[in-house]
């Protein structure tokens, strides 16, 4: 670490600001925690982002109040946490002393122990207390990551006066699994949590204390000498700038895609430069005619953005990734990454959606689907960034869905998504907007179905004739994921599933079926 | 010390009123045992207690393998891979990766100092690949450097030259090559070629049912550490410590008391840290023998799924004959096991799988030949069930075919094929089924979970739904209960009583989350009359417990929780002797309750009793031991009595399906399962639970995809894909069978570990009785496990 020439990155962990230096710009937190620190109550399940076991929380100061949030910290460079404070598993108990309640000294008496471990010899929070009073963990490698999970839920809903049902513990716990339990009775603790004694954090303790790590560093062209950096511009200028004089530095927001680089490839960035602070990339603008929704803002803010103008998408939002990879990556990571089952993509082409890209010589603006030159290539110049996505506002008789074919339902990967946005009038399809995903090198636009659409009289023959273009429009590979044919055949049924739900039928898709409401 | 078997053996029984009353072997019952004044009152066993770390693991502090304070000079090891499926290993350049940074050393099978083939079982695997590479992800050596990172940049670095050879990558194949890990092996009981030809109706069909990977959360790992004179402690997250010893000191060419081998516990085993653990183990001992240092071999989970072996993927072939009525009049089935490059477990494995063939029904006329196919894959291992869950799924989808074959309900058919009370009651190997339950069982869910009226209601409901069709099923499971290896079904404990009262137990158990020491420690509790808490269970050691088998085949209660009753007793049985002395009564007469022990004369604090008696030089601590009564079982003809008991249960699964996309939805789930007199019935219906969403994961959503090259593609988290919080029903209700164990075990309890799992089949049966209703044209549902979206739309569609 010698040759190391990183700022030193600063956050409050159990009230203490807490200083380490020379950190490498790719070292990762969990890395961090485990090696550095000491501190191995965060696990390593998958180094992935796929399994939660790593889950801490973060806390930072956003419009004058704490904002928290639980992210993995497997794939979380530990230089993008500088500035905020931290929780992980250790931290939320007062005291946390080993909790086999201690045996007095002239002997066991069955009374006096058995209060000390219903009482504890330490006061356990909520969303720990929920877990031993469930029963909710077995062998207990997950239970970190869960209890942090539930820590975040139990500030943003609890302490907020808002219940947690069992339908929002399954949607903001989806990211983690649990191999033992079979979950209800983690799901039991979610919903049990409020029933405890209460327990708060200092909120405005801690916002005088995140004021203090307000931003010291120099100007990021200061950086240019050094072997490694890690920079973090806080304004769009300071971001072009840096950009220009480091073309070669790794660009990094959330990073639950580059987190991957590093925990599976193995890979190793000198440079490091993340747009995570700069401020005018992490605003949602409302225009007129649409949304323009900065690089840097995380996915979970993002889709709250498009739900508000389309709250047909929520269940689709629900199941992109797990809630702590959404408060952590971006939009524009997911786009910019432009993995051709990115499920972010299809979605923004059906919209309409455009990019804006910037760098110190101006800005430029495409079409999603003409930012894609190839498999995970793109457009960019080397010293350009992705600055914005403008999403279109909702047309008039628009008729818009998203269906996504997976595996398994919660936090997976499409094997199919299909996003299809209709402007319909008097039974006739005024204008089609096609994005597929899961079919090609890239995320595409159905070039050929869309022209099918044209003006068509909205019917079931018409549909049957698109859904067999559908099925001839793309040859989808096989993989581990599905098969071509079937990846084909679900396409085209999927129209099947379009045509049905705009003549208003119900039950006739899984995502939302209740038993009870179909009885 | 003294032998427990002249102890009394059935005091749990007599605790408790309903556990007498049921108990229909009364004769067991010893004098003593019926002497009122000997009964301890229970107050910690057959509650719902925390489990013994649950405070520890919400806290982060419970301590696994890879959270162990290291030693200085600790390195790390990484391993490397053959990319091939198989080949003729030429070479290894190690070049590039020496001079990475941090690299301390490249560890090769001409490093390993004993024998270079592993001390499993067959003796058919390689420490590291030398000559050959068998499967892609095999390990040809590992790469030390000062950092885990470190050692995996460099593996990359490392260039393997191997010519490949043709390469085994399915069961048919195997098949067809007569390449097997172990010979053939067939069962059969009557004649079931002439049963088929003078059947009323027959059905043949193929059904190919996927593996599973464990996906323990806690990844392999072991930590070697070379101690003094060529002694050495190896910490390893590991279901047998004691195999992990003996490997670690064949590996190295020293005898086993050389090497202690410590677990405190898992993050996860369900078999996947039976034999497998044994591998991490003597790669870090080898690197440490070389390099002079501890060494710590951590895989990150790529490299787990690519090493390590799985549940073994199952194909059949069969032919069933049955009448009118849908009773099996006739069977005959060859079971295609991949078991992949080694043998491993997969001879036990393939034994459990035809033991479970018959599952709750009487075959009359059964043949089952098994095959023991090897390919160039991971080497397939235990996991959860053993074999037995491929057993159950065959027999029950072919249920599920004759039912619809005939046009009649299927669980009348299941019905109408259980083994019965006083006749029909023998299986095909031989045993008696002596403890059945199953007709009341399932009579009982069926009524609970309004079975008849729900199918009625779903049929309406079906016909009126164009896309989604609902589908519902009931299916049992009945699971034998003991190690097939009889020597295997032992046990040992030790119990402790310290000068302040406090109790410490050790087994040869170890802890994965199942809640073993929880168990163990109210057992023990119970018997010296103290508090649960005052109770603590330590570390499984190969230095206090020696030989002890793996905690597997869900006998680590019944096993090692007995050993520890009878530790406790005979500790108990000191201080009565030397109480009675005191107080001028019988031994008889000494109560060991709440804390206290009480004569007719006086009573004590347990404590000031302990504190008299050690003064007075009493044994205040003893090791207890236990065998598996009754079982006995021939090798070569697979008949005898392999198991004490069976364990029974059935589950009542409704499901629905998306017939455009192959979309599926668990929605509601009924339970009724037999766990005897449950010790700690929260565990228990955590263990059913837990069991049963695993099991709905292996025939669902977890899929193991290999390439053509053989390359197993679907390796992390992002493409295989277990069950998550989304994927749980909402109804999801757990009932307990109301009956102890009829054979005498400890606290009347029966075994939950695996039994559960099969449970899970009522959701692939539910899925073919929905494709069934979704069919254009109705023929036989064709679905192969897993039932992912894509296999049923293809069952639903062909």
């Amino acid at each position: 670490m010698t040759d190391q020439n990183t700022h030193p990155i600063r956050f409050i962990k159990r009230g203490q600001i807490i200083t380490l230096a020379n950190v490498p710009p790719a070292r990762t937190l969990l890395e961090v925690l485990r090696e550095d620190l000491g501190a191995t109550g965060t696990k390593e399940g998958c180094g992935e982002g796929d399994c939660g076991a790593c889950t801490v929380v973060l806390g930072e100061a956003v419009g004058g109040q704490l904002q928290l949030k639980a992210v993995n910290s497997c794939i979380r460079l530990a230089h993008s946490i500088d500035g905020m404070a931290l929780w992980t598993v250790e931290d939320l108990a007062t005291t946390n002393l080993d909790a086999r309640p201690t045996q007095g000294g002239d002997g066991p008496h069955v009374g006096r122990v058995a209060m000390a471990a219903q009482h504890g010899a330490q006061t356990l929070h909520p969303a720990q207390e929920a877990m031993v009073q469930c029963h909710a963990s077995q062998c207990g490698f997950c239970t970190p990551g869960f209890v942090m999970s539930l820590f975040a839920m139990y500030e943003n809903h609890v302490c907020k006066g808002r219940v947690i049902t069992r339908e929002l513990a399954q949607q903001d716990l989806s990211g983690n699994l649990c191999r033992c339990t079979g979950y209800r009775p983690i799901l039991d603790a979610a919903q049990a949590m409020a029933v405890l004694p209460p327990q708060r954090i200092d909120a405005g303790g801690l916002l005088q204390k995140l004021e203090l790590l307000a931003p010291v560093f120099p100007a990021p062209e200061s950086n240019l000498t050094h072997k490694s950096s890690y920079l973090s511009p806080g304004t769009l200028p300071e971001l072009l700038r840096a950009r220009a004089a480091h073309p070669t530095a790794q660009i990094v927001a959330g990073t639950t895609d580059v987190g991957l680089w590093v925990t599976k490839q193995h890979m190793q960035f000198d440079h490091v430069i993340s747009v995570s602070k700069t401020r005018e990339l992490r605003c949602i603008e409302q225009h007129p005619q649409y949304i323009a929704i900065g690089a840097a803002v995380t996915l979970a803010d993002a889709f709250a953005a498009l739900c508000a103008d389309r709250p047909q998408l929520h269940d689709f939002t629900a199941r992109f990734a797990g809630l702590s990879v959404r408060n952590s990556g971006t939009l524009g990571g997911n786009v910019a990454g432009g993995s051709p089952i990115g499920d972010s993509m299809p979605l923004l082409i059906a919209l309409g959606a455009r990019v804006v890209l910037m760098s110190v010589r101006g800005s430029r603006d495409f079409a999603l689907e003409d930012f894609y030159t190839g498999y995970k290539t793109n457009v960019l110049a080397p010293d350009e960034v992705l600055a914005w996505i403008h999403v279109p506002k909702p047309a008039h008789g628009e008729f818009m869905r998203i269906y996504k074919i997976s595996k398994r339902f919660d936090d997976d990967i499409s094997a199919v998504c299909l996003a299809i946005n209709l402007q319909i009038e008097n039974d006739v399809v005024i204008k089609a907007s096609i994005g597929v995903g899961g079919v090609a090198a890239t995320p595409v636009r159905a070039i050929k179905i869309e022209a099918a659409c044209a003006h068509i009289h909205w019917s079931e023959a018409s549909i049957n004739n698109i859904s067999a273009i559908l099925k001839v429009e793309f040859a989808p590979i096989s993989d581990m994921r599905a098969s071509s044919a079937y990846r084909t055949q679900v396409l085209g049924n999927l129209m099947q599933r379009l045509w049905l739900e705009s003549r208003g039928e119900q039950h006739i898709n899984l995502q939302a079926f209740d038993l009870e409401a179909a009885l | 010390m003294n032998a427990p078997s002249d102890l009394p053996i059935s005091r749990d029984a007599v605790l408790d009123a309903d556990v007498a009353a049921a108990n229909s072997h009364a004769a067991l019952l010893t004098d003593s045992t019926h002497s009122p004044g000997a009964a301890a009152v229970t107050s910690a066993a057959g509650q719902s207690r925390f489990h013994e770390s649950a405070r520890a693991q919400v806290c982060g502090a419970a301590t696994y393998v890879d959270d162990i304070a290291e030693l200085k000079g600790t390195l790390y090891a990484a391993p490397i891979l053959s990319k091939v499926a198989h080949g003729k290993l030429i070479s290894v350049d190690c070049g590039a990766a020496l001079v990475m940074p941090g690299v301390v050393d490249v560890v090769l099978a001409s490093d390993v100092p004993g024998d270079p083939m592993l001390a499993a079982f067959a003796g058919d695997e390689p420490v590291f690949a030398t000559g050959t590479v068998q499967h892609v992800g095999q390990v040809i050596g590992v790469v030390v450097a000062e950092s885990v990172m470190q050692a995996r940049r460099a593996v990359r670095r490392v260039t393997c030259l191997i010519e490949e050879m043709p390469a085994v990558l399915d069961v048919h194949q195997a098949m067809a090559a007569k390449s097997y890990v172990l010979p053939p092996v067939v069962v059969k009981r009557g004649d079931a070629a002439s049963a088929l030809t003078q059947a009323q109706h027959t059905l043949h069909g193929q059904l190919e049912v996927g593996g599973q990977e464990h996906f323990y959360l806690e990844g392999q790992v072991a930590y070697a550490l070379p101690q003094e004179q060529n002694q050495w402690l190896v910490y390893s997250s590991t279901q047998h410590p004691g195999e992990v010893q003996h490997w670690v000191a064949h590996a190295l060419g020293i005898d086993n008391h050389a090497v202690r081998v410590e677990c405190r516990r898992m993050g996860g085993g369900f078999g996947g840290k039976e034999t497998q653990a044994g591998h991490m183990a003597v790669w870090a001992a080898v690197a440490a023998q070389k390099l002079k240092a501890p060494i710590k071999l951590r895989l990150d989970r790529d490299e787990d799924f690519m090493v390590t072996g799985k549940r073994h993927p199952f194909a059949y072939d069969y032919s069933v004959g049955f009448d009118d009525t849908g009773r099996i009049t006739g069977l005959r089935m060859q079971m295609m096991v991949n078991c992949g490059f080694s043998a491993d477990l997969s001879g036990p494995v393939a034994d459990r799988a035809i033991f479970h063939v018959d599952n709750a029904y009487y075959l009359e006329h059964v043949e089952v030949a098994s095959f023991r196919l090897k390919t160039n894959t991971q080497s397939h291992t235990a996991f959860r069930g053993f074999g037995g869950p491929q057993g159950v799924v065959v027999i029950e989808n072919i249920m599920g075919d004759i039912a619809r074959h005939l046009g009649l309900d299927a669980l009348d058919v299941r019905k109408r094929n259980v083994y019965g009370v006083h006749e029909r009651n023998v299986t095909h190997y031989q045993m008696t089924v002596e403890d059945n339950i199953l007709e009341p069982l399932l009579a009982q869910l069926e009524d609970t979970s309004r079975y008849r009226q729900r199918t009625a209601t779903i049929a309406s409901w079906n016909a009126a739904s164009p896309v989604i069709k609902r589908g519902l099923a009931i299916t049992p499971v009945k699971f034998g209960i003991s190690f097939t290896a009889t020597l295997f079904n032992q046990a040992g404990a030790l119990v402790h009583i310290y000068l302040d009262g406090s109790v410490l137990v050790n087994h040869g158990g170890t802890e994965m989350g199942q809640g073993l020491n929880t168990k163990v420690a109210q057992i023990v509790a119970d018997e010296l009359g103290v508090g649960f808490e005052c109770v603590l269970s330590t570390a499984t050691d190969t230095s206090k417990i020696p030989n002890a088998s793996a905690t597997a085949a869900s006998a680590g209660t019944d096993l090692n929780a007995r050993a520890a009753q009878y530790a406790a007793r005979n500790v108990r049985h000191n201080l009565a002797q030397f109480v009675s002395g005191l107080d001028n009564c019988g031994a008889g007469a000494v109560r060991f309750a709440h804390g206290r022990v009480t004569t007719p004369n006086n009573s004590r604090p347990f404590a000031e009793v302990v504190k008299l008696a050690y003064a007075n030089r009493i044994q205040l601590w003893s090791d207890g031991f236990y065998r598996t009564p009754k079982i006995h079982y021939d090798k070569a003809t697979l008949t005898g009595r392999p198991f004490y008991y069976f364990a029974y249960g059935a589950a009542c699964t409704e499901v629905a399906i998306d017939t455009l996309t192959g979309e599926s939805r668990v929605l509601k789930v009924d339970i009724l399962h037999d766990v005897g007199t449950s010790i700690n019935p929260a565990i228990d219906i955590g263990q059913i639970e837990g069991g049963f969403v695993q099991g709905m994961g292996w025939l669902t959503t977890e899929q193991l995809v290999w390439n053509d090259k053989g390359v197993l593609t679907t390796h992390a988290p992002s493409t295989y894909k277990i069950p998550a919080t989304g994927d749980i029903p909402k109804h999801f209700k757990i009932d307990f069978w109301p009956e102890p164990n009829r054979e005498d075990n400890v606290f009347g309890s029966k075994a939950v570990g695996e039994p559960p799992f099969m449970l899970a089949i009522s959701v692939y049966e539910a899925l073919k009785d929905a494709i069934a209703a979704g069919q254009v044209e109705r023929k036989a549902v064709k679905l192969t496990a897993p039932a992912t979206t894509e296999n049923v739309l293809m069952a639903l569609t062909k």
